[in-house]
Formats: C-alpha cells, sequence, structure tokens
C-alpha cells in the first residue's frame, strides 16, 4: 500500500513541478537558515565538558563588600578571588579536588636553536586542574602534588606545541625554556576540544585550547604577572609581591564536588570562611558567597554574544515563515485536487486512505526539503565559517546528530505544517463533488 | 456586488488568506528588527577612532632575553623609528584604539568617591604621542617631554599631568571649564588636565554591554611603558605605510635580534575588530532577504492557484462585462487587503517583539520608521508578488464561462 501512495505521491507532484519546487524551496530554506545558526549557537552556548558540567563550580566571595562592587555583575560579585582569599580556600581542603587558576605571558624558547621562540598566554593551575576538566593526555601526565608544593619548574604542553617543538614525539622529560628559565616536560594532551574554554572566558574563549600549563606555585614563585582580569580597588603598590598581599581581585578557584551534599558542605565552608573574615575585621559585611557550576557560569558571564540569540529567534521565526508559506501551497494543491479526491472517495477510498495519502505526500516533499536543507546548512556553515573571525571557526562545525536532528526536523515540520491540509482533504465529500461536475 | 463578501474570494479561502497574512506579519516584525539592528551594528563599526588611521601601523616587540635596560632599548627602538624615511613620528603606549583589550578604570573628581564620575580608557604616550596619533588639540597644552615618567611595572607613579578627550570633559566638567581642574584615576593622587584633545578612541570594541559606554572617554597619562612586551604606535608619510612597515620591522630586529617582532597597520587592526560584527551584520541581513523573497514566492504560489481555481468564475466575470483591468484589480485589491492586516498584525508583534528582544538581548530600541518603511516593502512586494498571476487572470477569455471548464 506504501508503495501506491509514493507512486500516486510522486505522481502528484510532478504534475505541478512550480509549486512542488517552491514547496521544497521554502522548507529547505528554512530548514537550511535555522540549522546553520543552531548549529553555531550550540557549539558556542553548549556544555563544554557535559559528563561533569554540574559537577565543577567556581567560586564567588565578597571581599570588597557592598560599597565597593565590580561593575559588571548584577549580584555585586566580583568573577575573581584576591590572592588571600584564593590561598585560604585553597588550603581548607573542602572539596574533593580543586584548581587555582591565572594567566600569564610566557615567552617559549625550543631547545633546537632553529626553531622560533613564541611569545603566549600560559594559565597557571593546579595538578588537579588536569582530572578535573578531563584533559585528556597522550603522551605522560599531570605533574605530582609535590611538584604543587615545591613551584617546581614543570609544565604539560599541547600536541600541537609538541608537533612544533618536539617533532610530534614523546618529549616527557625533555625540557625547553619559559622566561629564561628551563622547565621538565610531564605531559604532552591530546586534542581537547573545550569550547567554549570556560576556564578562561576572557582570552579568546572559542578559541583553542592552550598550549602550555605551568603550576600554579611555580608562576607564583617566578612572579608572573597576570595578563588579564586584575581588578584592584587601590595600585599604590604595584609590585608582585605587594599584589599578593593586597586586596586585588586575579585568581579563579574552580572546585568539584561531585555530590548535592559535597555541595551543601562547601557553601557551608565558604560561609564560615567568609564569616571568620568579618569576625577578624578583615570584612566588615555578613558573608556574601556564591558557587556556580560551568553552566551557571556561563550564563553569568553572558558568553555567548547576543547576536548569536538574535540570529537563532530570526532563523526560526523564518522556519515559521517557511512552513506557513509550505502549509498554503499544501492547501491551495489540495483544494485544486478537490475533484481528484472526491473521485476516489466516490469509488471507495475511506477516509483513513485519504489521510495516508496525503501524509506520504507530506513526507516526500519533508524528505525532499530536508535534503535541500541539509546541502544549505553546508552553504550556511561555510558562510558563517568565512564571515565570522577565526576565534569562532573552530566550532562551525556539523556532526552527525546535528545532521539527524536536521532531518527529523524537516520531516516533522513538514508533516506538522500538512497536517491542516491533510485534514481538509480528508473531509471532502464525495457525492457533492461529483453533483458539481 | 455591494458587499465585500460577494466580492472577495478571500472569505471562502480564509486559511489561505489567513496564511499569508500571517507570513507578512512574521516576515514584517523580523524585517524591521533586524533592518534596525544591521544599522546600529553598522554605524557602531564605522565610527572613527579620532586618529590618522590610514598612516598608522603597530609593532609588538617582545623580549625573549632579557636586555640590559629595557630603558635603553626602547629609547633606541623610538630613536630609529622616528628618524626612518617615510615616518612621521613614533611613541611607546600600552594600548591604541580598537586593539580589543586595554586599560579602562574610573574617573573620580573627588580622591574618596565609592560611585564613580565616569570610566575611561587610559593610555600612556609621551609628548610625541599628540602628534603620532594626529588627533587634534582643541584646548591647552601638549605634554613636555621632561613630564614623561618611565614605567615598567614595579610602581605606580601618579600621573602629574593628563590630556583627555572632548567626550570626557564634557562629560565631568559639563560647564566647559575642564582645563586645569583635577581628576583622579590610577591613584589617589590629583591628576590636573592640561589639555583636551578632539577624539579618541578607546581600545575596546563591543558593541554592548558595560566597556561599550565609555568608548569616547580616554585619558592619556604621561608615561612610557617598559618591559618585555613593549607596543609602538609609528605614523607615516601618505602612502608609505605599507613599506615603513616591512622596514621598521627590519630596523628593530637589527637593534635586537632575540625579540619577537610583529605589525600590524591600522586599517588591519579595523577590520579585525570589526570583523565578526561586521559576518553576523551580514548574515543577519542575508536571512531577512531570503526571508522576504520566500514570503512573497509564498504568496505569488498561492495567488496562481486562486487563480487557477476561479478560471470559470473569472471568465463568467468576463462574460458579464467585467475588463481585464477589473480582474486584475480584483487580484490586486485581495491581496491588498489580505497584506495590510498581515502588516498591521506585523507592525504590533515587531514592536513587541523589540521589547522583549530589548530585555533579553540588549537589543537596540526599534525606530518606528524601519516598522513603516517594512510595512510599505511588504505592501508593496504583494502587488508585485501577485501581478504575474493576476495577469494570468485577467487573460482568461469570456468564452470560458460556457464551457464545462476542468480545473487544472
Amino acid at each position: 500500500m506504501f508503495g501506491y501512495y509514493l507512486d500516486l505521491a510522486l505522481r502528484s507532484l510532478q504534475r505541478n513541478p512550480v509549486l512542488t519546487g517552491l514547496m521544497i524551496t521554502a522548507i529547505g530554506f528554512g530548514i537550511g537558515t535555522s540549522m546553520t545558526s543552531l548549529s553555531v549557537s550550540r557549539a558556542m552556548s553548549g556544555d563544554p565538558i557535559p559528563e561533569k558540567s554540574k559537577q565543577l563550580f567556581r567560586v564567588q566571595i565578597d571581599s570588597w563588600g557592598p560599597d565597593k562592587r565590580g561593575e559588571r555583575n548584577e549580584d555585586g560579585l566580583d568573577e575573581n578571588l584576591s590572592y588571600i582569599d584564593a590561598m585560604a580556600l585553597n588550603n581548607l581542603h573542602a572539596a574533593q579536588r580543586q584548581t587555582r587558576i591565572y594567566s600569564t605571558h610566557l615567552n617559549a624558547r625550543p631547545t633546537d636553536p632553529k626553531l622560533k621562540p613564541l611569545g603566549i598566554v600560559v594559565p597557571a593551575v593546579d595538578s588537579d586542574f588536569f582530572p578535573m576538566f578531563n584533559a585528556p593526555f597522550k603522551f605522560g601526565g599531570p605533574w605530582a602534588p609535590s611538584d604543587d608544593q615545591e613551584g617546581n619548574p614543570v609544565v604539560v604542553i599541547s600536541r600541537k606545541l609538541n608537533d612544533q617543538f618536539f617533532g610530534g614525539v614523546n618529549s616527557t622529560g625533555k625540557t625547553f625554556t619559559l622566561d629564561g628559565d628551563s622547565y621538565r616536560v610531564v605531559g604532552v594532551l591530546n586534542d581537547w576540544p573545550l569550547v567554549p574554554r570556560f576556564y578562561n572566558l576572557h582570552i579568546r574563549p572559542y578559541g583553542q585550547i592552550d598550549e602550555i600549563f605551568i603550576p600554579f606555585s611555580r608562576a607564583i614563585k617566578a612572579q608572573a604577572p597576570a595578563t588579564s582580569g586584575m581588578s584592584c580597588q587601590e595600585t599604590t603598590n604595584a609590585s608582585f609581591e605587594g599584589r599578593l598581599r593586597s586586596e586585588c581581585l586575579w585568581i579563579q578557584l574552580w572546585v568539584e564536588l561531585p555530590s548535592a551534599a559535597d555541595v551543601v558542605q562547601y557553601r557551608t565552608a565558604l560561609n564560615n570562611y567568609s564569616a571568620d573574615q568579618q569576625r577578624n575585621g578583615r570584612f566588615h559585611w555578613p558573608p556574601h558567597t556564591q558557587i556556580r557550576n560551568v553552566m551557571q557560569w556561563l550564563q553569568y558571564r553572558h558568553t555567548a554574544p547576543n547576536e548569536l540569540g538574535l540570529l537563532v529567534l530570526a532563523s526560526f521565526g523564518f522556519l515559521f515563515v517557511c512552513l506557513m508559506n509550505a502549509m498554503g501551497l499544501m492547501l491551495a494543491r489540495i483544494i485544486g485536487r478537490t475533484q481528484d479526491l472526491s473521485v476516489r472517495r466516490a469509488l471507495g477510498a475511506s477516509r483513513s486512505a485519504i489521510i495516508c495519502q496525503c501524509l506520504v505526500e507530506t513526507s516526500v516533499i519533508g524528505v525532499l526539503g530536508a535534503i535541500l536543507g541539509f546541502l544549505l546548512t553546508l552553504l550556511g556553515v561555510l558562510a558563517m565559517r568565512a564571515a565570522l573571525a577565526d576565534d569562532f571557526a573552530s566550532l562551525t562545525y556539523l556532526n552527525a546528530k546535528a545532521i539527524g536532528i536536521e532531518v527529523s526536523l524537516a520531516i516533522i515540520a513538514t508533516i506538522g505544517a500538512g497536517l491542516y491540509p491533510t485534514w481538509r482533504a480528508a473531509h471532502v465529500e464525495p457525492a457533492l463533488q461529483l453533483k458539481a461536475e | 456586488m455591494k458587499s465585500p463578501s460577494a466580492r472577495f474570494a478571500i472569505y471562502r479561502k480564509k486559511s489561505g488568506a489567513v496564511l499569508i497574512a500571517l507570513q507578512i506579519a512574521v516576515t514584517l516584525a523580523i524585517l524591521s528588527n533586524a533592518l534596525e539592528l544591521i544599522v546600529d551594528r553598522l554605524s557602531w563599526s564605522a565610527r572613527l577612532t579620532g586618529i590618522d588611521e590610514a598612516n598608522i601601523f603597530f609593532i609588538y616587540a617582545t623580549s625573549v632575553d632579557k636586555p640590559p635596560s629595557f630603558a635603553a632599548l626602547t629609547s633606541s627602538d623610538l630613536a630609529s623609528l622616528r628618524s626612518m624615511v617615510g615616518v612621521v613620528n613614533a611613541y611607546a603606549t600600552n594600548a591604541f584604539p580598537l586593539e580589543g583589550g586595554g586599560w579602562s578604570m574610573s574617573a573620580d573628581l573627588e580622591a574618596d568617591q565609592t560611585t564613580p564620575s565616569a570610566h575611561i580608557s587610559y593610555y600612556f604616550g609621551d609628548e610625541q604621542a599628540l602628534n603620532t596619533l594626529g588627533v587634534k588639540l582643541i584646548a591647552g597644552r601638549n605634554f613636555t617631554a621632561s613630564e614623561i615618567l618611565d614605567r615598567d611595572g614595579s610602581s605606580t607613579p601618579p600621573a602629574t599631568n593628563i590630556v583627555i578627550t572632548r567626550a570626557l570633559a564634557q562629560r565631568l566638567f559639563p560647564r566647559g571649564d575642564a582645563l586645569g581642574k583635577s581628576i583622579y584615576t590610577e591613584t589617589k593622587d590629583p591628576s590636573p588636565i592640561i589639555g583636551i584633545i578632539d577624539r579618541l578612541q578607546g581600545p575596546f570594541v563591543a558593541a554592548t554591554g558595560f566597556m561599550s559606554t565609555f568608548t569616547e572617554n580616554s585619558v592619556l597619562a604621561p608615561f612610557r611603558p617598559l618591559g618585555d612586551s613593549s607596543t609602538y604606535v609609528v605614523r607615516t608619510k601618505t602612502g608609505s605605510l605599507s613599506e615603513a612597515m616591512k622596514a621598521a620591522l627590519d630596523k628593530l630586529e637589527g637593534i635586537n635580534g632575540s625579540r619577537i617582532i610583529s605589525a600590524r597597520s591600522m586599517p588591519e587592526v579595523r577590520a579585525r575588530a570589526y570583523r565578526s560584527n561586521r559576518g553576523l551584520t551580514l548574515i543577519l541581513g542575508a536571512v531577512a532577504f531570503i526571508l522576504v523573497a520566500v514570503t512573497a514566492f509564498g504568496m505569488a504560489g498561492l495567488t496562481s492557484y486562486w487563480v487557477a481555481e476561479r478560471r470559470r468564475q473569472i471568465g463568467i466575470r468576463r462574460a458579464l462585462g467585467a475588463t481585464r483591468l477589473a480582474i486584475l484589480r480584483l487580484f490586486q485589491t485581495e491581496n491588498l487587503l489580505i497584506a495590510s492586516s498581515g502588516v498591521l498584525v506585523g507592525s504590533l508583534l515587531a514592536i513587541s517583539l523589540n521589547i522583549w528582544l530589548i530585555d533579553r538581548f540588549e537589543m537596540v530600541r526599534l525606530n518606528p520608521t524601519y516598522v513603516v518603511g517594512s510595512g510599505f516593502v511588504m505592501l508593496l512586494l504583494g502587488q508585485i508578488a501577485v501581478l504575474l498571476p493576476a495577469l494570468h487572470a485577467a487573460q482568461v477569455p469570456p468564452a470560458l464561462a460556457i464551457r464545462g471548464s476542468q480545473i487544472s
């Protein structure tokens, strides 16, 4: 029966190629546009680490007081911590894993004198950083906790830098120079598509993963200055030592809290710490703290650009118009075919048979629209890649899941748009139409 | 033929008419908001920085090995840049317009203010900075060489004198008496305003959000930055930008080879700064354009179907004496009615959509002329879209009325 309906559908679609073409084009464009913007938006506002995003938390604490709040956040909290608080909270060990992070700028010089040195932004992190954020290692692994304590010159590098400096071989144990000091490679990362890079949203959040990681304690020992996110109230003493003692905010703290109980416990510990600061006179205000998981953090920082949201919205409005369009055309087709349908009804076709026939027809249009939509999505993604800056390029990719969503959306939307015309077709009266002729 | 219900078949083709009106409404809502955003963003990225953009380039030089003296290195870098053929002037800075990142802080009228009087971009520059940038001094004086202090990051010397932009002067001293007054920026020391320049944009490029609120508020402080990363601003004679840029790289390489040196021209900086902005604008424009086209084709398609379906009725009309023009007018008027209701609903939709977008996406307020303009475009588009099918209808011969016609 299905084969017969398919045959009928193809015949009927061929009968009016212009109308059929218009419908397929409308659906194709609607799907193509909305899928293009959706695929980019999903990548930009998507979950960078879905398996753990609910267990990783960014810690915030109000160390400036209600009178001197940062300009940018609605809740009056600054995103970073002072060195004093970062150290103290780290020493609480209230979380299963934790890492302090700040970014510095270092000059890297490979041992091979023929290779060019490069200046690079380097995150200074704790050894927990790698297991916390599921960093994939190609060679070696994170440095040891003892390196954290002693501030040793060890380094984890990206695959790209390993290719560049060491020709892609296992470089663990080898050394290269960072700002004049010799660092030993302990691990080489594999490709790590962490998008957006939630632990550093200030510098190219949609760019590739950092190429060099050094221990936090090492960076402090080497007095490597922070490159971004430094926020101070008074800068009477800008020396590195002065910064460490100051209330300047520049250090991130991330903690891993696997269960709801851990979260509650950590919140309590954080508030207790803040209350202690009030008691010993450093804070003159009651505890004002917050912890946010990865997705909450991205939302809080408004990571995805607003234009993108507008584009997605426009695209879905577009899809809506295209479907209205296709629906109108389908309706027109049905009205145009009332005689054909009434003859079929008079010859004994049941209402459900007519419905089946119409559904097959709309599905055929949906499939063809999906194919066109897919091609247009590919084109659209290429256009996006050309139009947007390099930093965004890495995320305009399509995967099997996106294609699956695209095709099913096209077919479901088309059938949805075809429901009313189908219902109308099913109510064509057999006798009445014959009489009219 | 008095009542419209007899005249217009749309009352019998309700669902089709509603679909067209809905399409027009949604298209109008999207089109007008998209237009607003496109115009807003294009004018944002067309703003001039106030500097001599066509003839300026920037050099980044990062020392890998620590030189004996940063001050000596910067001095010899600047001296040789300034002596180059084709170069007008040069200076060392911490940031430059449209760079994307730089120094921002609050500017206060009192030393101990809790809420800042203004937010500013903070630039370093020596006595050659104004000439290098090509900005116009409209009041007061420039720095003198003896006022320039070296900053190597180890301490924060107070800015003894500052030059500010006209926009900042107006904001802080609306009565126009900024010159000679002091403001408080980086330190708790007062910084007297010695000069006012016409314009100098900040280094930040975001079109929305906090950083976009103070782009014209810039302060030039009398500092020469020293450290392992130097940024030089170089102004060239007209027409010699690219040669001078290449020559300058070689020159600095010659002074100290163990550095990572790169250069970028101001036109490149501008293109880079607004690339994503322009890209998104372009894409949004394309979406709006295709949307309008799809709506037009949809109207044309549906109307041609109505024409085909009503051939016999049209034939009867023609036989009863209706002229071709009358038939044409029938379809054009029919579309005008449907489109008008769509435009009406769409205008309301456009405004409510805009209100929601302002709340949710920091969207700009919709200029009513865009709504009216888009509405007009939609009406016109409808007329054009139905013209061909309506002309077809007008060609229906009156004789069709007497034949037992078949709808094809």
